[in-house]
This record gives structure tokens, C-alpha cells and sequence, in this order.
């Protein structure tokens, strides 16, 4: 049943050079860094198996406690490493250099991360909130057999689209009809069990969509990417864990437009615009200009490392490009309107 | 049509959120003079964005400082709980401060979950020096019968996680399932033929939820 988008999707990964921090080097000469795939829909923690064993000779003794940072910003390991990259990487970087702790955990930022199992639960506890946000209920998840979830689980982990497709009917999700692409598939039936509100022809009326939304906002105008400034710490960024809510309408068409919109009201509307479309002949009036300084602009939209042009039916992105947990994360980088 | 204003399925829009939540600040402020009032922090005050459809915002109840005794009173299992800056009261006899014989901070925020439509309490609690307390110190802090509660219920469990707005590992009470029993709340009024008032959402939402971290609200706020 997957198509050829989702596996694109998943077979997705990130270049990283992974580099000792300097406080734990006890050896000397330093080790040089270690460089890994990392899987776009993967979790940091899963990669430590394979970057341990570059460094181990190399730390001082104590006990590990993992984590990540990227020019001195600790990351969180429970977002997917492609929407880390997307997110953190304005211009995107390759290999993406990081740098890796095995001491010092910064329990008062990060929540702890002590192996597999926590990855495990965070991915498990979104799949939930996902199917609860499609469904209505997150009983189908709830009610998977322990070898289920760890097979799909597992799925996951091992970047397995086969194993995962052959699981994921189990928990009979709710689909989006996509009228608006060629089909290169078909939605199986049985997906449709369990759905709230829906009509006759079993088509989702009220749809609820799971989505992350990371929105990066930066004051000034900029020419290229890597002239946007890097980010200090996570409170330069704002996090929405809301889901898009729309009603289907006969024969209209959401865009990713439309979905990012009405989560950030303030960039909403015909007074919203990207760079370069939509300027009015009046553009050069004065008027106009206060007007533009006013509002903010959505300068960015990135979704599995895809600069998306925003007219995109919003249904195939949702259908393709989503992670396997269901959620949609979305990277975005808007220029702030000015005050 | 759904104004917002009404508690459907045990569940809340985000503007009946709002609603709520300053009916039961006022409420809290009313009867519940021994314990600081709640404030209401915008999220414009948190995030990047500025929200101008409705004042998006949650619940705080900060500083609270926890004494926890070692004897407990089959009676009132509630905690001992002090304001700050409480110069008019006296620590009750028969407590003690707590084991690591330091006093206990706590935050509590009453946030509202986009995906779930119900409140989430999140609270976290730290020493006086500001150090972050475990979850094993913390249920130490907390009335006997609800850890109990806790280890047996699928309603009521802690997990940490990332505040949705600060950035920090903060705990919380899981809101799966908060909808059913809210619903369990709500028989009477509907069988009595109206509809639990948004106003009053909140309200018979901590009488629950706020036993399980030993706050309780006097009988006086559910009418």
C-alpha cells in the first residue's frame, strides 16, 4: 500500500559527524568524529549502539548519561533527527556536525533519556495523542497486543516500510480522502473503522489532523539562508502542538496555506504573503509599505527536508509526508511582523 | 452550533478553556482564602506568537510551599500547605517539615490540551535553593491514599515531560481518559436536564485531579 512518497520518507537520512565533547576526552590523542546515517523519522538515542564504540576508549570513568548538542544547544532527543536538521539548519548543513555528552546531563532542560524505552514511550504516548486527534479515541492503540506494538515499534526503529505497512492497518486510522492528487494507491477500507463524525460514503467530514508545528521567527529580512542567525536556545523557537481542524466542504481545496495559517493567525489571510507573490500594483506606495512592515510573512516551510510550496493540497501532505507516530511536523520560519 | 461555551462529551474548546478557568480563578480567590490565587499567563507572554483570535493562555499557582508530615491523619489527608509569606499562621502541631527536613516548593499549571480538549495539570516542585525534586521526593510529598490512587489508576498518572510552553521538564497528570469521568460528574446535571455549565468545568475538574497532589477546594466553590 505504500506509496512511492512515503517511501522516499523513510528511507530519509542525515549525514552526522558526531564529535566528542572536549570534557569528556580522557584520552589522548582526542578521537576523530564519528559519522552515521541518521534516519530522518529516527530518534538520536537509537544511534548511540552505533556511535558508542567510537568513543568508549576514550571517556573518563563513570557511569554514561547520553545526550546531544548542536552548537551549544542541547537537543531534544524526542523529536525525529529530520526535524531537528530541518528545524535547526536554516542552510542546511552536511554533514550536520554535532556534538555528543556522555556526562553532565542537563536534566533541568532535557527530560531524561535512559535508553531505548524512553524513545520507545514517546513514540508510543504520540501515536496515542495522534489517534486520539484522528479518531476521537485512542482505543485501537490501547487494545494493539504488546507483540504488536513492539513489532511496529520496531518498525520504526529498523526503518522497516514493509514490516511497518503490514501493522499500521491494526490501528485502523482514519484517512483523509485525497481528491486532489492521482492516486497512486488506494486508502484500504478498513482504515475508516473507528472514525468519529463521518457521512454515508465514509469520507471524513470534521477532520481533525495531527500536527507539529516549529516555528522559527527571526526580526529581520534576509537574502539567503545562511545569513539567519543561528539559534541560542529553544526559547527562540515556538512549539505548537495543536491539531488543524476543518470541515470538508464540497470540492474545496485546504492548502498546507491554509493548515499553517490558521495555526498562526497572525501571518493569516490576504494580508499575509510569501516573497515575491501577490504584490499589489500599489506596492510602492507608501502605504503599502507600512502595511507590509506590519504584517508577518512565512518565509519557510520545511517538511522531511522539503522546501513545500504552500499551495500543496494539504490532504497529500498529510498522507505522504507524515511520520509514523501520524504526526505531521512541520518546520516554518517567519519574519516577524514589526511593531 | 457550538458556541464554545459548552461542555460537549466532557470536553472543552479552547475558548470555553479560557472561560472556565477565570470562573474558577474567581471562584478559588473567593473560598479559598488560605492558598494564593491563581493567575492567568497569556501565551503571548510565552511564545513567539501573538494569538489575536482569543486570549490564549493557562493557569498558574506558583511557590506553594508543601509541608508534608509524617504522621498521617486518617481525617484530613489533604497536605499541609503554607503560603510563602504567612505571618499569620502557624505551622499545625502535629507537622513536621519533611524528611529531607527542607522545605518543598511547588509550581502547578492548569494548561489546556489542543489534541485531548480537556485541562492538564502540570506541577513540578524544587528546594529552596531551586534545585528540581524527583518524582520518588515528590510522592513522598503527597497524600498516602493518593499514591495509592495513582500506582492503581488508568485515569490518574504522572509522567514527565516537556512544559508546552517553558521549555523544561515539568510532571504530569495524563489527561487520557479525563473526558469519561468528567461525563461521571456531569450525570446529575444532565439528568436533571441541563448541561454541565462551562463555568463550572474546571471547578469539578480539580476536585478530582487536585486531591491526587493534595490540594483541595472547599465544598463552597462547586456551587
Amino acid at each position: 500500500m505504500a506509496n512511492e512518497a512515503v517511501k522516499y520518507v523513510w528511507e530519509g537520512a542525515i549525514p552526522l559527524q558526531i564529535h566528542l565533547h572536549k570534557s569528556d576526552v580522557a584520552s589522548h590523542p582526542a578521537p576523530p568524529p564519528a559519522l552515521v546515517l541518521a534516519p530522518r523519522i529516527g530518534y538520536l538515542p537509537l544511534l548511540i549502539p552505533h556511535i558508542k564504540p567510537y568513543f568508549k576508549d576514550s571517556l573518563p570513568p563513570g557511569e554514561d548519561s547520553i545526550w546531544f548538542d548542536y552548537k551549544g544547544v542541547p537537543l531534544k532527543w524526542y523529536i525525529p533527527t529530520g526535524v531537528l536538521f530541518d528545524l535547526l539548519c536554516a542552510e542546511p548543513e552536511r554533514p550536520w556536525n554535532l556534538t555528543i555528552h556522555f556526562r553532565g546531563y542537563p536534566s533541568n532542560i532535557l527530560i531524561p533519556c535512559e535508553g531505548e524505552d524512553f524513545v520507545k514511550w514517546n513514540f508510543v504516548n504520540s501515536l496515542k495523542e495522534a489517534q486520539y486527534i484522528i479518531n476521537g479515541n485512542c482505543k485501537n492503540v490501547m487494545n494493539m497486543s504488546q507483540s504488536d506494538q513492539e513489532d511496529l515499534w520496531t518498525s520504526v526503529m529498523n526503518g522497516d516500510l514493509d514490516a511497518y505497512t503490514k501493522l499500521s492497518p491494526k490501528l485502523k486510522m482514519a484517512t483523509i480522502e485525497d481528491d486532489f492528487s492521482r492516486k497512486a494507491s488506494l486508502s484500504s477500507p478498513q482504515s475508516r473503522q473507528g472514525a468519529t463524525e463521518m457521512d454515508v460514503a465514509g469520507q471524513v467530514k470534521t477532520a481533525r489532523v495531527p500536527v507539529r508545528l516549529y516555528v522559527r521567527s527571526i526580526n529581520q529580512d534576509f537574502e539567503n539562508l545562511e545569513d539567519v542567525p543561528e539559534i541560542d536556545t529553544w526559547d527562540d523557537i515556538s512549539y505548537l502542538n495543536r491539531p488543524f481542524e476543518f470541515l470538508r466542504e464540497e470540492g474545496k481545496c485546504f492548502t498546507l496555506r491554509n493548515a499553517i495559517e490558521s495555526l498562526l493567525p497572525e501571518f493569516i489571510g490576504d494580508k499575509a504573503q510569501t516573497s515575491g507573490e501577490e504584490r499589489s500594483k500599489d506596492d510602492d506606495t507608501e502605504e503599502a509599505d507600512g502595511l507590509l512592515r506590519e504584517m508577518g510573512e512565512i518565509k519557510l516551510a520545511r517538511i522531511q527536508g522539503i522546501e513545500m510550496k504552500l499551495e500543496i493540497p494539504f490532504s497529500w501532505v498529510v498522507n505522504n509526508l507524515m511520520n509514523p507516530e501520524f504526526y505531521l511536523h512541520i518546520s516554518v520560519l517567519v519574519k516577524a511582523p514589526q511593531r | 452550533m457550538n458556541s464554545g461555551r459548552e461542555v460537549i462529551d466532557g470536553r472543552l474548546t479552547v475558548e470555553g478553556f479560557s472561560v472556565a478557568a477565570r470562573a474558577f480563578a474567581d471562584k478559588w480567590k473567593t473560598h479559598n482564602q488560605s492558598l494564593p490565587p491563581w493567575s492567568w499567563v497569556p501565551l503571548i507572554n510565552r511564545t513567539l506568537l501573538l494569538s489575536n483570535q482569543q486570549e490564549e493562555g493557562y493557569l498558574s499557582l506558583e511557590n506553594i510551599l508543601i509541608l508534608s508530615s509524617l504522621e498521617e491523619s486518617t481525617e484530613d489527608e489533604s497536605l499541609n500547605v503554607a503560603t510563602e509569606c504567612s505571618e499569620k499562621e502557624e505551622p499545625v502541631d502535629h507537622t513536621i517539615l519533611n524528611q529531607e527536613n527542607e522545605a518543598h516548593y511547588y509550581d502547578f499549571h492548569i494548561v489546556y490540551s489542543a489534541s485531548y480538549k480537556v485541562p492538564v495539570l502540570y506541577f513540578r516542585g524544587y528546594c529552596s535553593g531551586g534545585q528540581p525534586l524527583s518524582l520518588d521526593v515528590i510522592k513522598k510529598d503527597l497524600p498516602s491514599c493518593s499514591v495509592s490512587l495513582l500506582l492503581q489508576s488508568k485515569w490518574t498518572f504522572i509522567t514527565q515531560e516537556e512544559h508546552p510552553y517553558l521549555n523544561r521538564p515539568w510532571f504530569k497528570l495524563h489527561p487520557c481518559g479525563t473526558e469519561d469521568w468528567i461525563k461521571l460528574l456531569s450525570q446529575s446535571s444532565i439528568s436533571a436536564g441541563c448541561q454541565m455549565p462551562v463555568e463550572l468545568y474546571l471547578v469539578s475538574w480539580f476536585s478530582v485531579v487536585g486531591q491526587v497532589v493534595g490540594l483541595r477546594i472547599p465544598l463552597e466553590m462547586l456551587n
